[in-house]
């Protein structure tokens, strides 16, 4: 059942990522030209997302207070913002403004066996493993 | 502006984000969960490959049901050595900014994360500020 979940899960945001436009790197790029031709349209997104996902958040944290304890949900508290972890999102953000994707829409993009895609995903598994090789791996 | 589609996409992310959250018990960025594989695990390598199988098929599914609805694109400027390079910096900065669009975006801002307001601003900013010099400068003509 849980395995199960997951996978649809899974299956609901990636049809997700494409009915939202997010898997469209000129898209994503025309989202972040603020100052060329700006395409406001996918900051819905995260919006949609962030609203859907609070909501259950919070009727999840409560039942597992109220009702059902060891829920085990996450510990999503925040910690102390560290100079790394700023460093670390701005080269995320520079790499995410050359190629348009961030790394569920090049997953994504495998499905179809997008040629950008193909070439982005494996680079971006090295420069996970670098990272965590430097950093070590994180929670 | 079309915002429904954007919207209700990113409604099925949140949904998906929350289950993934609900049945693994983790924070399911997909960077993380994606990164997390590259190394076994005992019980927590599966759910990893499941989550990202269903994201597959979905897309797949997605893309082919939409007969042509689903765009795609990518900027006559950006050949394949700029996705080579931008691969590497996506993968070696999320993990070392400890999250991606999904993780800290999504999850963590909508768990009410402070610190991932922060990231996901600076991330943000970072690739707005890529998009402008890369145009201001030409830098895709002056590579051709």
């Amino acid at each position: 059942m849980r395995w199960f979940l997951i996978f649809i899960a899974g299956l609901l945001f990636g049809m997700g990522l494409v009915i939202s436009g997010m898997t469209d790197p000129s898209r994503v790029i025309g989202f972040l030209d603020l100052s060329g031709n700006w395409d406001p349209a996918l900051a819905f997104v995260m919006g949609g997302a962030v609203a859907v996902f609070a909501l259950g958040y919070f009727i999840l944290r409560k039942l597992e207070k109220n009702r059902f304890h060891g829920l085990g949900l996450p510990d999503t508290s925040a910690d102390p913002v560290s100079k790394r972890l700023v460093i670390g999102s701005a080269i995320f953000g520079i790499g995410w403004g050359l190629g348009g994707f961030c790394p569920g829409p090049a997953i994504a993009n495998l499905s179809v066996f997008r040629t950008e895609a193909l070439i982005f995903v494996p680079m971006m598994l090295l420069g996970m493993f670098l990272a965590q090789r430097v950093f070590g791996l994180d929670r | 502006m079309e915002f429904l589609e954007p919207l209700f996409g990113g409604a099925l992310i949140g949904i998906g984000s929350l289950i993934a959250m609900a049945a693994s018990g983790k924070i399911p960025g997909i960077s993380g969960v994606a990164s997390k594989i590259l190394k076994w695990h005992r019980g927590d390598t599966l759910w990893r490959i499941l989550y990202l199988a269903g994201l597959v098929v979905g897309a797949g599914l997605a893309i082919s049901f939409s007969m042509g609805w689903a765009k795609y694109s990518v900027p006559a400027d950006k050949g394949l050595a700029v996705f080579a390079v931008a691969g590497l910096l996506v993968g070696f900065g999320s993990r070392m900014g400890g999250g991606c669009t999904s993780g800290h975006g999504v999850c963590g801002i909508g768990a009410g994360a402070k610190d991932a307001i922060i990231y996901t601003l600076v991330f943000m900013a970072a690739g707005i500020l890529t998009v402008f010099v890369w145009n201001q400068l030409m830098v895709g003509g002056a590579l051709q």
